[in-house]
């Protein structure tokens, strides 16, 4: 009985190098990434605090005596303080959301968009698709790595693109029908929308002519994978990436689906724990930290994710050598991952500071009750909030509104509420209640 | 002329009305009149109390966040077409209406309105050239008692 669930393709031969020789290929890559960032002042001033040059890096094991990078050193150096080559040599901008107002640039050099695309079709190969599909691309196109990424993945394995982008899902499902897209991108919320609003319209989910879907952008359970292979009877894979270390295309799936393969050649991966930056073994939950191997632009030593995964060296079934992570179980830090877009707690604040002055108590409650997310943020009214007309109330409330979505991207429910009705904390307050995780969801 | 009419924040849950009408009961402070408008999400109870400073106090002292807003009460002949009158010496006089509401009890054979004007001063001088009495805070309340 095969352990695959279609069949394995592998799209470039540096997915099955045996670890030795990958070893050595990563250990020159290291080398010569270390040489690329000199001219990062971050690292210029980190690799002289410790005396480290390119040469010092004898073996693999010298990456611990590289800086961390953290997303406060990148916020640190806003906009392009990290940027390691020559403005002009830069292709593309992308960015992602950033702690407070202001988003976190990364840029990319035409070496690195075609470094970019051969790893997002590694993944899309290893996760079904084939260069006769047709895919429909249901993820923002714009400054979020998602979008582009997937589509220029999708491009160089050969396959038609249907640039939907997102929302409008009754335009989706026509476009699904009219043109046949055997595969679909988006995040796997979405993907149960979908199938909801079609059965809504008489559609039979099960009748749409898709066959695999690549879902990212946002933490998904085994148990919503069953449900939303169920629903539109197909294979439901998963990847992973962050726009920091390159976006889409850091690891994915294959046909075995025990977990994502990452891509090695390509990113230096530790598991550490959060606390004492020491590794974790396989199979313990730690920290990923990655660092980039082959990136011009923007490249990154030890670049702290936040993300806390487990790692398994064991061999695959599949012949890929790069190493499985599982899905990424949590944060270590308080984002929350709304819709697919990354939304920090202290945004919702500075847009409450933007809008009065100070920032009043608050909490910020996440919830799925059907597929999709929704965030409600109750703010308490105090004495300088509070106006005697309807109008004025009603105006504070969206303007908390308006600029919430200025700040973050996304739509959130502000409720106006009575002095004194939230938790008061010793200590750090707790201004986040997920309450997905009880419904499973995440 | 003006009266002073507070105004508290109410968020829109069972319980949160009676919060302050009990802690001015137990007070023993009697409200005058009262308006509550509401939307979804929260409410807006204004009250016309005597003894406001009082009632801002307790009212603050059980947590309620207060404002107080001055606005106009005005006698309206209690006949058909009296409010139509005063709307219109208003709207000649540009003055907007923020919202408005009324007394439970009569001045005689006038019906008393409360209102709240974008432009207090303007409308009271408006009101007053075309005769129409305007009750300070000692009338009013005199009249509330009595």
């Amino acid at each position: 009985m095969t352990e695959f669930a279609f069949e394995n393709r592998i799209w470039d031969e540096n997915e099955t190098l045996p670890r030795e020789e990958l070893a050595a290929l990563q250990l020159q890559r290291l080398r010569d990434t270390v040489a690329q960032v000199a001219g990062v002042p971050f690292y210029q001033e980190a690799l002289a605090a410790t005396g480290t040059a390119p040469g010092d890096i004898a073996d693999l094991d010298d990456l611990r005596r590289l800086p961390i990078t953290t997303k406060e050193d990148l916020r640190r150096h806003y906009p392009l303080g990290f940027l390691a080559v020559p403005r002009e040599q830069v292709a593309r901008f992308h960015g992602s959301s950033g702690t407070t107002g202001k988003p976190t640039f990364v840029a990319y050099t035409a070496e690195d968009l075609k470094t970019w695309s051969g790893l997002c079709a590694r993944f899309l190969v290893s996760g079904g698709l084939r260069p006769e599909h047709t895919v429909q691309i249901s993820f923002g196109y714009g400054l979020f790595t998602g979008g582009f990424g997937l589509h220029y993945g999708v491009e160089r394995v050969g396959a038609a693109i249907v640039p939907a982008a997102a929302g409008n899902t009754r335009r989706q499902l026509m476009l699904m029908q009219d043109l046949g897209a055997e595969v679909l991108v988006c995040t796997p919320s979405y993907a149960l929308n979908i199938a909801e609003v079609a059965a809504g319209e008489g559609i039979d989910p099960k009748s749409l002519p898709l066959k695999f879907a690549h879902f990212g952008a946002e933490p998904w359970t085994e148990d919503m994978r069953r449900q939303i292979e169920g629903a539109l009877d197909l294979f439901a894979m998963n990847n992973y990436g962050l726009s920091e270390v390159i976006g889409p295309g850091v690891s994915g799936e294959c046909a075995v689906r025990n977990g994502m393969h990452i891509q090695e050649d390509h990113f230096l991966v530790e598991c550490l724990d959060p606390d004492t930056l020491q590794p974790v073994p396989d199979g313990e939950r730690g920290e990923l930290v990655f660092t980039t191997l082959t990136k011009q632009a923007f490249p990154l030593l030890r670049y702290r994710t936040r993300d806390i995964a487990v790692l398994d060296h064991t061999p695959c079934p599949c012949g890929r050598t790069g190493v499985r992570m599982s899905r990424v179980v949590g944060r270590t830090d308080d984002m929350l991952i709304i819709r697919g877009v990354n939304v920090f707690p202290s945004q919702i604040e500075e847009a409450l500071l933007r809008v009065e002055g100070t920032a009043p108590h608050y909490l910020i409650e996440v919830f799925r009750p059907g597929n999709l997310d929704e965030l409600l943020v109750k703010v308490e009214v105090r004495p300088q909030d509070f106006r005697d007309t309807m109008k004025d109330m009603q105006l504070l409330r969206n303007r908390i509104d308006r600029e919430i979505q200025a700040i973050t991207g996304i739509r959130a429910n502000v409720e106006l509420v009575s002095p004194n009705s939230l938790e008061r904390f010793v200590g750090k307050a707790k201004r986040v209640v997920d309450h997905r995780r009880e419904q499973g969801r995440i | 002329m003006k009266i002073n009419q507070l105004s508290v924040f109410l968020e829109n849950k069972p319980g949160r009305l009676s919060e302050p009408c009990k802690a001015l009961a137990q007070a023993g402070i009697n409200i005058v009149t009262l308006s509550l408008a509401d939307t979804q999400q929260f409410g807006i109870l204004r009250l016309i109390i005597q003894d406001w400073e009082k009632a801002k106090q307790v009212l603050e002292a059980g947590g309620c966040v207060v404002k107080i807003t001055e606005v106009v009460a005005t006698e309206v002949a209690d006949r058909p077409g009296g409010l139509t009158e005063i709307l219109a010496v208003i709207e000649e006089a540009g003055v907007n209406i923020e919202y408005m509401y009324a007394f439970t009890f009569r001045s005689q054979d006038k019906a008393v309105l409360v209102f709240r004007f974008d432009d207090p001063e303007k409308a009271v001088e408006a009101l007053k050239a075309k005769d129409i009495n305007i009750l300070g805070p000692v009338e009013l309340y005199g009249m509330a008692s009595g």
